[in-house]
C-alpha cells in the first residue's frame, strides 16, 4: 500500500494509480468538509465576537465602534484597527460582579456535575446489568425527554417546586412537613434543574463504558476473595473512568454557561455567568462587554475540553 | 518429572474404598428457568486429582464448575468440599480459585498487580505478597513482564498470568474453564504438559472443563464425560477409550466402528453375536448380556487388521471391498465396505516403509479382529 508512488512496477499498479489518487482526494474531502463547517460556523463567528469585544460601546446601529468596513476605503478599514483595545477585559477585572459570576458558575456547575454523577451512575449501572433484551427500551426511556422542548420541561419544574406546587402538596398531604418548603428561586432549584436536564448526558457515556465491560472480571475479583462492594471500587469503577470523565465534561461544560435554568428556577438573585451575559447584551445593550464575557467563558471552558481530549487519547493508547 | 509416571500409576484413590472423597456432587440439579443444565448429578473427585470434565458445549460442564466456584447455586442437591457443605458460601469465601476461559485479567492492572490481587484480599503482609508474586512469576516464566499490562502480552503469556493469578492463593482446588481454548495448537500441546507439571509441583486438586478430548486424555487422571446435564461415564483415559460403557462415550472419544446386533449364543467365556446385516462376531468380554438382547458391538479402527487374504487363524473375519484409502504418513486409514453393506474403518500403523500386502481402491479385502478387541454395549 505504501510504496505505490515510488515503484509502480507492473502495468496493473500503474492502472490503479488514478483510482488511488481519486480515492486519496475523496478521503481528504471527507476531512475537509467538517473543517470547513467549523471554519464558517465556529471560527468566523468567534473572530467577529472577539473583534466586538475589543470595540467600544456606542449609541448607534450596530451599538459599538469602530465598525470595520470599507466605506472609507482600505485605509479607513485599517484605521479602525488602531481603535481596538482591551479596555473591556480590564473592565471585567475591575468589577467584582464578573469574577463572582464566573466563580459561582463554576462552583454550581461543579456541584451539579457531582450530583449528576451520583444520580446517573446507579442508573447507568442498572441499565448495563439489565437483561440484554430490555436494554434498548431502557436506553429509549433515557433519551425520551429530549422529545419535548427543554424550555417546557424546565417550566414544568416551576409547577413542581413552587410553594403551592406539586411537591409541597404531596409532602403536606402525607404529613411529612407542616410548612411548604421554599425550593423555587434557590440554588437547590438550580441543582435540581441541572441534574434533571443533563442526566442523559451523564448516563449515556457511563452506560456505554459499563455495558462493554466483561462481567467475568467481577467474577474473577470475587473468586479471588474480593466482596462485591470491593470489586466495584477496585474493578468496575476504575474501568468506567473514561465514561465518568466524558459524562462529567458533557454536563460541566454546558452547565457553566447555563442561562435558562438559573433564570427560570434560580430567581433574580442568583449570579451565574450565562445570566450576566444575557443582561449585558439585552438589558444594557453593551455588546462589547458581553462579547468579552463570552470570550473569557470560552477560554475557561476550553481548558477542561483539552483535559478531556488528553484523557481520551491516553485511554485509546491503553487500548481499553 | 521422571518419577511422575510411577507416582501416577500408584495414584488411584477411586479404586480404594477407604479413600475420603474431596469434592462431592451429591444429586445436584441446576435449572435455568425451564432449561435443566445439570440433572441429578453425583460425582466424586479426590484430593490431588487432575479431573477433566469433557463434553460438547451446552452439556452442563461449565455450570458444574461455576457451581463449585460459587457463581451459581444448585437448584437441588449438595456440593461438599472436604466434608463441608458449600451451600450459601459466596464465591469470595470459598477456598477454590478459578482460571477463566477469557482469562478475565484486570486490564487496568499490571501483571504483578493482577497476581497480587487475591493475596491483598487475604490481608497478606506486603513483603510476603512481593515474595509470592515473584515466585509465581518465576513459575510461569514471566519475570521480565511483571510491569506490563495485559494488553501488552501475547495470548500465551496472558494465559500464564491467569494461571499464576489463580494459583497464587494456593487454593484447595483450582478450577480451569477451557484453560487452553484460546491458544494455538502447538502452544496448547506445550502448555498441557506445563499444567501437569504445575499440578504435581503444587500438589493441588485440578478440575478442568474442556471440549477437547485430546487435552482431557493427555492431562487428566480421570475424565468425566458429560452429555445433556448428566455424567455418562467417569473413568481413567484408558478405560474411557478401551472400555466405554455406552454408545455415546464410545462415539464421543476417538473413532469407533459400531455393529448393531443381537446376542445369538451365550457360552462360558464367549458370546456369539449376529449382526443386523448378518455378520457373525464372537466376543469374549460380554458377560452381562442375555441371549436375544439387542446390543451394539463397538471396535476401534486400530484393533482391526486388514488383509487381502482371509487370515487362517482369525476367529472374526469379514469380507468386503476397499472403498477408500487415506495415507496419513504414520498410519493408513482404510474404509472397507463389507459384503453385507456395513462400512468399517480400520487403521494400520505404517511400521515398515514398504508394505508387504498393499491394498488399494476396489481390492477385495478381509477385516479381522480378536474376540477381546471390542466391547459389547447394551445402552
Amino acid at each position: 500500500m505504501t510504496n505505490i508512488a515510488a515503484a509502480p512496477s507492473s502495468a496493473e499498479t500503474a492502472a490503479q494509480l488514478p483510482t488511488k489518487l481519486a480515492k486519496g482526494f475523496v478521503d481528504r474531502l471527507v476531512i475537509i468538509v467538517p473543517y470547513l463547517w467549523l471554519l464558517f460556523f465556529f471560527l468566523v463567528p468567534f473572530i467577529i465576537v472577539f473583534k466586538i469585544s475589543l470595540s467600544q460601546t456606542a449609541i448607534s446601529m450596530p451599538p459599538y465602534t469602530p465598525v470595520l468596513d470599507f466605506g472609507d476605503g482600505i485605509s479607513g478599514f485599517f484605521a479602525g484597527f488602531r481603535e481596538l483595545n482591551f479596555d473591556n477585559y480590564t473592565w471585567l477585572t475591575q468589577d467584582a460582579l464578573y469574577f463572582n459570576a464566573y466563580v459561582t458558575s463554576l462552583i454550581i456547575a461543579g456541584i451539579s456535575t457531582v450530583l449528576t454523577l451520583i444520580v446517573g451512575y446507579p442508573i447507568a449501572y442498572g441499565m448495563a446489568r439489565a437483561p440484554a433484551t430490555i436494554r434498548p427500551t431502557l436506553l429509549m426511556l433515557v433519551i425520551l425527554p429530549f422529545w419535548t422542548s427543554f424550555l417546557i420541561r424546565v417550566y414544568a419544574w416551576i409547577g413542581i417546586l413552587k410553594p403551592e406546587g406539586l411537591l409541597n402538596q404531596v409532602l403536606l398531604a402525607t404529613g411529612l412537613i407542616s410548612q411548604p418548603l421554599v425550593i423555587l428561586n434557590t440554588y437547590t432549584a438550580i441543582f435540581i434543574g441541572i441534574v434533571y436536564s443533563y442526566l442523559p448526558f451523564m448516563v449515556l457515556p457511563l452506560y456505554s463504558s459499563l455495558e462493554k465491560m466483561d462481567y467475568s472480571l467481577i467474577e474473577a475479583a470475587q473468586d479471588l476473595g474480593c466482596p462485591p462492594i470491593g470489586a466495584f471500587w477496585k474493578i468496575t469503577f476504575p474501568l468506567s473512568l473514561p465514561g465518568v470523565i466524558a459524562g462529567c465534561l458533557l454536563v460541566f461544560i454546558p452547565a457553566v454557561g447555563e442561562f435558562v435554568i438559573p433564570d427560570l428556577l434560580g430567581g433574580s438573585q442568583t449570579l451565574m455567568i450565562g445570566k450576566t451575559l444575557w443582561n449585558e447584551f439585552f438589558a444594557n445593550r453593551d455588546w462589547p462587554v458581553s462579547s468579552a464575557v463570552a470570550v473569557i467563558l470560552l477560554l475557561v471552558l476550553t481548558v477542561p475540553i483539552m483535559f478531556f481530549q488528553q484523557a481520551q487519547a491516553k485511554a485509546q493508547e491503553q487500548g481499553k | 518429572m521422571k518419577s511422575l509416571g510411577s507416582i501416577r500409576r500408584d495414584f488411584a484413590p477411586w479404586n480404594d474404598p477407604s479413600a475420603k472423597p474431596y469434592i462431592q456432587f451429591d444429586k445436584v440439579t441446576k435449572k435455568f428457568g425451564d432449561f435443566t443444565a445439570v440433572s441429578n448429578l453425583s460425582l466424586t473427585i479426590f484430593e490431588r486429582e487432575f479431573f477433566a470434565l469433557l463434553g460438547a458445549s451446552g452439556c452442563g460442564k461449565s455450570t458444574l464448575l461455576r457451581m463449585l466456584a460459587g457463581f451459581e447455586e444448585p437448584t437441588a442437591g449438595r456440593i461438599l468440599l472436604d466434608g463441608q457443605d458449600l451451600r450459601g458460601i459466596p464465591p469470595y469465601k470459598r477456598p477454590v480459585n478459578m482460571m477463566f476461559q477469557s482469562y478475565a485479567l484486570f486490564p487496568h492492572m499490571t501483571v504483578e498487580k493482577n497476581i497480587a490481587f487475591g493475596l491483598k484480599q487475604e490481608g497478606m503482609p506486603a513483603p510476603d505478597i512481593e515474595k509470592r508474586v515473584a515466585e509465581m512469576l518465576r513459575l510461569v516464566k514471566l519475570e521480565q513482564f511483571a510491569k506490563r499490562k495485559p494488553h501488552q502480552l501475547s495470548g500465551g503469556q496472558r494465559q500464564r498470568v491467569a494461571l499464576a493469578r489463580s494459583v497464587a492463593k494456593r487454593p484447595k482446588v483450582l478450577l480451569l474453564d477451557e484453560p487452553l481454548g484460546a491458544l494455538d495448537k502447538k502452544l496448547r500441546e506445550e502448555t498441557q504438559f506445563e499444567l501437569m507439571d504445575l499440578q504435581q509441583e503444587l500438589g493441588l486438586t485440578f478440575v478442568v472443563v474442556t471440549h477437547d478430548q485430546e487435552e482431557a486424555m493427555t492431562m487428566a487422571d480421570r475424565i468425566g464425560i458429560m452429555d445433556r446435564g448428566e455424567v455418562m461415564q467417569v473413568a481413567t483415559p484408558a478405560e474411557i477409550y478401551e472400555a466405554p460403557t455406552s454408545r455415546f462415550v464410545a462415539h464421543f472419544v476417538g473413532n469407533v466402528n459400531m455393529f448393531e446386533g443381537k446376542v445369538a449364543e451365550r457360552a462360558a467365556n464367549t458370546t456369539r453375536i449376529t449382526g443386523a446385516t448378518g455378520a457373525q462376531i464372537v466376543v469374549e468380554n460380554a458377560t452381562d448380556t442375555t441371549k436375544g438382547a439387542d446390543i451394539v458391538f463397538a471396535i476401534r479402527p486400530e484393533k482391526i487388521k486388514v488383509s487381502s487374504r482371509k487370515p487362517a487363524d482369525a476367529v472374526n473375519a469379514l469380507e468386503g471391498e476397499v472403498y477408500d484409502v487415506a495415507y496419513l504418513g504414520d498410519m493408513t486409514v482404510y474404509h472397507i465396505k463389507l459384503d453385507d453393506g456395513q462400512m468399517v474403518r480400520a487403521s494400520a500403523l505404517n511400521a515398515a516403509r514398504v508394505s508387504e500386502d498393499p491394498l488399494t481402491w476396489n481390492d477385495r479385502a478381509w477385516v479381522s479382529f480378536r474376540p477381546d478387541a471390542g466391547v459389547v454395549l447394551t445402552r
